[in-house]
């Protein structure tokens, strides 16, 4: 018992150790952000002063409103397609459906760099060449697969029977997906959702092959910022960016939780 | 019964494919037309949008196995891979494990999402974190020599173990939750059991739990091994002139050197590479489902 008791407190402790390992660098980076020295120098002064020269910095902030259009955007595609595929891989038995299913997986499977490259080769050899749109091409097709899951799983708690009693009440199709299966699915629809924007939002590496000086967006634009040298406001952007992100990933859980237990 | 797999076939694929035709049309041109086309590329001298002539070629798989760089490189980042692949289990299984069987009721749930949620985040953003503690002059020397008596110089930016620790710190949260899944699983009454049978603590974890646990061990390792290998930021952040490694120089090819056909071979390799990997454990995970 004795020994029990010791092992499970070593556990809680291990824990909160491996807690320490994942914050403490996030913490620290968000702290140094309010730090006054440029070079992170302690004693700790606080500033505001480098979120104050974002608002001054043109380019971070156009990458910043790419981020989101592009991202707002491929939520909007990706909801619509999404939903309506795992609707049709619901609805209906046909040859090939597992096949299909699986094609889902290379997209979520196969390195960033891989297919990062593969479109960037592409795309330049068809036509559409980089930029905006050619970045939200991937970033749809890299969301997609993820809605598809989680709008599956949320459709596997749905009774057809549902569907068959309101069209034996009366309602056309329109009118059973309208009102009975989407108002259902709903918590799945918005948990992909927010995942497909966090998807696109923190999406660097395929960003990175597709994007032209002019054309970027915030992760890539950061990682041109690193590489040539820290600065604190890399520091604050960076920092509001964690925040957003995980605010959003907390979200997510709310709602896919949601999905999980009704 | 019946009335409900009527519903299910109802149709067929002919009225499934209004609703599923722009999902997989999208996917056919942003993701296996680009793959198709890489390995076209692959195969020639230059690219045959720039008005050069151009031809097929096999020099570019030629340039892989007759330079031993690539060969080296790719070697380098197997081992990163796997390095990798081992602190994220030694680190992430028992802290599954301790969420699974230790911690109960609400906390559990709590730090459960504490402990997926940096996963979720940006990782450029926490990658470059790692950059301030590490460095000279960082967090992590300011506060070791404000504590110890003595004076040392941790210096950890630029090298080796910093790509190491930022990509454990990248990856550990997979393992924790891929491990998570399978133990949670596992019945408490088989663990009872194993014990009350005379069995010792490490017998049962030997012979009861990692073996139960093993699909969640093969999935964290396979989805953590595979970007690894493909990993290129996270080595030329933290690893400066040390952090050459397979992936570096795939994007090298892509916006430094401009050898897109020689880039789309080295890409092909690793996907080649990447399939073997996933194939080795696809049994594992099946028998598992």
């Amino acid at each position: 018992m004795m020994t029990t008791r010791i092992l499970e407190w070593l556990g809680r402790l291990y824990i909160w150790l491996l807690l320490a390992f994942l914050y403490l660098p996030i913490i620290i980076m968000a702290l140094m952000s309010f730090n006054v020295s440029p070079f992170y120098q302690l004693p700790f002064e606080w500033t505001t002063e480098w979120y104050a020269s974002l608002w001054q910095n043109d380019q971070l902030i156009l990458a910043t409103w790419n981020s989101i259009e592009i991202a707002v955007i491929t939520t909007i595609i990706c909801v619509v397609l999404g939903s309506a595929a795992s609707l049709a891989l619901y609805r209906h038995e046909f040859r090939g459906k597992k096949f299909l299913q699986a094609l889902l997986f290379p997209p979520i499977a196969i390195p960033w760099l891989i297919t990062g490259t593969a479109m960037l080769i592409f795309f330049f050899g068809v036509g559409i060449g980089r930029g905006l749109f050619a970045i939200l091409l991937g970033h749809v097709a890299l969301a997609l697969p993820y809605v598809i899951v989680v709008v599956s799983a949320r459709l596997q708690t749905f009774a057809p029977e549902l569907e068959e009693a309101a069209r034996s009440l009366g309602a056309n199709q329109w009118q059973v997906t309208n009102r009975v299966t989407l108002p259902w699915i709903m918590p799945g629809v918005i948990a992909g959702g927010l995942f497909a924007f966090a998807v696109s939002f923190d999406q660097f590496v395929v960003s990175y092959f597709l994007a032209t000086p002019g054309q970027t967006t915030l992760p890539v634009e950061i990682y041109a910022a690193i590489r040539k040298g820290f600065t604190p406001e890399i520091n604050a952007v960076s920092t509001i960016i964690i925040v957003v992100s995980m605010a959003l990933m907390l979200l997510t859980a709310r709602f896919f939780k949601f999905g999980g237990e009704k | 019964m019946a009335a409900q797999g009527a519903i299910a076939s109802r149709g067929g694929l002919r009225s499934a494919l209004p609703l599923l035709a722009p999902a997989y049309l999208w996917l056919t041109v942003a993701i296996f037309l680009p793959l198709s086309a890489m390995v076209f590329f692959s195969f020639m001298t230059e690219l045959p949008l720039s008005g050069k002539p151009w031809a097929f070629t096999l020099g570019n798989y030629a340039a892989f196995f007759s330079q031993g760089l690539y060969l080296t490189l790719l070697l380098a980042s197997l081992r990163l891979g796997l390095e990798v692949t081992l602190w994220c289990i030694l680190i992430g299984y028992p802290a599954a494990y301790v969420l699974a069987k230790v911690l109960k009721g609400r906390s559990r749930e709590a730090i459960f999402l504490l402990v997926i949620l940096p996963f979720w985040s940006n990782g450029l953003v926490r990658i470059f974190s790692w950059a301030m503690v590490l460095r000279e002059g960082g967090i992590l020397d300011t506060a070791l020599n404000a504590v110890l008596p003595f004076k040392i110089n941790i210096d950890l930016m630029y090298s080796y173990p910093a790509v190491i620790i930022g990509l454990v710190h990248s990856y550990v949260p997979y393992m924790v939750l891929t491990c998570y899944l399978t133990l949670q699983a596992i019945d408490d009454s088989l663990i009872e059991a194993g014990r009350s049978l005379g069995a010792s603590r490490l017998q049962v974890l030997k012979r009861v739990i990692i073996p139960l646990s093993m699909p969640g061990l093969v999935a964290g390792a396979a989805l953590i091994f595979v970007p690894v290998v493909g990993s290129f930021m996270e080595p030329r952040i933290l690893g400066g002139r040390t952090g050459t490694f397979y992936g570096t120089v795939i994007e090298d090819q892509f916006v430094a050197v401009f050898n897109w056909p020689l880039g789309a071979a080295l890409s092909f390799i690793l996907l080649a590479v990447v399939l073997v990997i996933l194939a080795l454990a696809a049994p594992v995970l099946r028998r598992a489902a």
